[in-house]
C-alpha cells in the first residue's frame, strides 16, 4: 500500500512537472522618448509559453503586428528600422531563474528574474530582466519592463533624425496565461 | 510490488521528465494563428514621379505636395539650363481610409485646378489572404482657368474640363523592386485640332529600385497609343530619386513633361529628350497626422 502511494505521488509530481501555460494574446508595447518625438507602439498578439516548474519561458512576436498612432511611423519602423520583411519576428527564449519561489497554489504577487536570449533584427543578445508573476484564483499573469539599446541589435538611426529617436527603447510585456492543453 | 518495478517506474518518470526538460521549443506546441500580412512600402510615396503610384496616403494623414519643374535644359546657359523658369503644382492628399484617398491641387501651368480620388480595390498580401498584386482605381478632373486666348468667341465652362480614369495594377516583387502598370484614359472636352482625339488611351509603367533603406531610383514611361494626338506630342519619360527623411519624401527627377497632372503629362508632353528638352524637377511631400 505504501508503495502504491509512493508511485501515485511520483506520477502526480510528474504531472505537475509537465504543466505549461501559454497565451497567444500577450501584450508587448514599447516607447522611446526623445526631445522631438515620442514613439509608441503596441502589439496584442504575441505568443508566449511558460513552464511553471522548470521556469522555461518563451516569447515570439510578429514585428508587423506593432500598431502605431502614426501610419508613417509604422511604415518606417517596419521598412527602415526593423526590416520586418527580412526579420519578421522577435523572440525571447530563456528561464525564470527563481521560479521555485513562486507558489502557484497561493494567490500573490511574486517578484521574479528572467534571463535569456532576445533575438530581433536578426541579432541575438543575452538579456536579464525583473518582472512579477501574479497568481490569483488559479490564474497566472506576468509583467515585465526592460530596456534595450537599439545599437545592440544593429538598428541604426540616421544622423538626420538622431535627435528624434531615442537610442534606447523601454519595452513592457504583459500577459495572462492559460493552461496549455496536453495532447 | 517489488523494489525493482518501483525503480523501473521511477526511472521511466525521470526519463520523461528529462525528455520534457530537453524540449526545444515550447512555442512550437502552440498553433500560430495565421494573419493577413499586407505588403507595405511598395513605393516611398503615392507618386512614382508624375504618375500615381499604387500607394495611398494612410487614413487620417494629410500629405502636402509641392512640386516644381524647371525649364528645359535645352534652354542653355542663357536660361541657366532651365532654372530661370518654373512650373509649380501645390496640392494636398488626404487619406479618408486606408483604401480611399482624395486630393486637390493647383498648377501654375495654364492655371489648372485638379481633384482626384484613388481607391484600393485589392491589396497585395500574404498569409490568411493571399493576393499577388495591388489594384487601384483612380479618377480625376481638371479645370483650366487661364483666360481664353480668344475672348471674343463663346467659351463654355465645359470646354475647360478634363477627366482621367486609370487602373493601377502593381506588385512589390522584392524588398527592393516594385513595378506597376497604369492603363489610362484621358478625356478632353475640347481639343485644339480636329485630328486630335477627345479620348486618349495610354499605358503607363512605373518602377522603383531601392538603393538604400531610405533612397530609391524611380522610372516611368507612358506610352500613348498611336493616332490620337497631334504629331508634336511625345510620350512622357522620367527618371528620378526618392529620398525619405521621416516625415518628408523628396523626389528629384528628370522628365520631359511640364505638367504634373494626368491630362497634361500624358497628352500634352512636348519635350524631345534627344534635343535636351528635359526638365529638372522635384516633388516634396510632407505628411501630417491630423486624425
Amino acid at each position: 500500500m505504501k508503495n502504491i502511494f509512493f508511485i501515485v505521488m511520483l506520477l502526480s509530481t510528474q504531472l505537475a512537472f509537465g504543466q505549461k501555460y501559454f497565451s497567444k494574446t500577450g501584450k508587448i508595447s514599447f516607447k522611446s522618448d526623445a526631445s522631438m518625438e515620442k514613439i509608441e507602439a503596441q502589439n496584442s498578439s504575441a505568443s508566449t509559453a511558460l513552464d511553471i516548474n522548470s521556469g522555461n519561458l518563451e516569447w515570439a512576436v510578429l514585428i508587423q503586428g506593432f500598431k502605431f498612432d502614426k501610419a508613417l511611423m509604422q511604415e518606417h519602423f517596419n521598412e527602415n528600422y526593423m526590416e520586418s520583411g527580412t526579420y519578421p519576428k522577435a523572440k525571447f527564449k530563456g528561464k525564470i531563474d527563481n521560479i521555485s519561489t513562486v507558489n502557484f497554489l497561493k494567490d500573490g504577487v511574486y517578484n521574479v528574474t528572467a534571463t535569456g536570449q532576445l533575438e530581433m533584427h536578426g541579432i541575438t543578445k543575452p538579456v536579464t530582466t525583473k518582472g512579477v508573476i501574479t497568481v490569483k484564483g488559479g490564474a497566472i499573469s506576468a509583467k515585465s519592463n526592460f530596456s534595450v539599446l537599439l545599437a545592440d541589435y544593429g538598428i541604426t538611426i540616421p544622423k538626420l533624425v538622431a535627435d528624434n529617436i531615442s537610442k534606447t527603447v523601454d519595452i513592457t510585456v504583459d500577459v495572462s496565461y492559460q493552461l496549455m492543453p496536453t495532447e | 510490488m517489488t523494489l525493482n518495478s518501483i525503480l523501473s517506474i521511477a526511472s521511466l518518470c525521470l526519463m520523461t521528465l528529462f525528455a520534457s526538460a530537453q524540449e526545444k521549443d515550447m512555442l512550437s506546441m502552440i498553433k500560430d494563428s495565421v494573419m493577413t500580412e499586407y505588403t507595405t512600402a511598395s513605393f516611398k510615396t503615392d507618386r512614382v514621379i508624375n504618375l500615381h503610384s499604387l500607394e495611398n496616403t494612410a487614413a487620417g494623414n494629410l500629405d502636402i505636395k509641392i512640386s516644381h519643374r524647371f525649364g528645359f535644359f535645352s534652354g542653355g546657359a542663357y536660361e541657366l539650363f532651365g532654372l530661370d523658369q518654373a512650373s509649380i503644382r501645390i496640392g494636398g492628399d488626404y487619406g479618408i481610409s486606408n483604401r480611399l484617398m482624395v486630393g486637390v491641387g493647383r498648377s501654375s501651368y495654364e492655371k489648372t485646378f485638379d481633384a482626384f480620388a484613388k481607391f484600393k480595390l485589392l491589396r497585395q498580401s500574404k498569409g490568411a489572404k493571399n493576393t499577388p498584386f495591388t489594384l487601384c482605381a483612380f479618377g480625376s478632373v481638371a479645370v483650366k482657368t487661364i483666360k481664353p486666348s480668344d475672348p471674343t468667341r463663346v467659351n463654355f465652362f465645359s470646354s475647360k474640363l478634363y477627366y482621367t480614369g486609370q487602373i493601377i495594377i502593381g506588385r512589390k516583387f522584392s524588398k527592393a523592386f516594385s513595378l506597376q502598370l497604369s492603363p489610362t484614359i484621358v478625356h478632353r472636352n475640347l481639343v485644339d485640332k480636329a485630328s486630335e482625339k477627345n479620348d486618349v488611351l495610354a499605358l503607363g509603367a512605373g518602377a522603383r529600385f531601392k538603393l538604400g533603406k531610405r533612397t530609391s531610383l524611380n522610372a516611368e514611361y507612358i506610352y500613348v497609343l498611336p493616332n490620337q494626338l497631334a504629331p508634336e506630342y511625345r510620350n512622357s519619360v522620367s527618371i528620378g530619386f526618392d529620398i525619405e527623411t521621416g516625415g518628408h519624401v523628396f523626389q528629384l527627377h528628370f522628365t520631359n513633361s511640364t505638367s504634373m497632372i494626368e491630362k497634361g503629362f500624358i497628352a500634352e508632353t512636348i519635350g524631345d529628350v534627344g534635343n535636351g528638352d528635359i526638365h529638372f524637377g522635384f516633388n516634396i511631400a510632407r505628411t501630417f497626422n491630423i486624425k
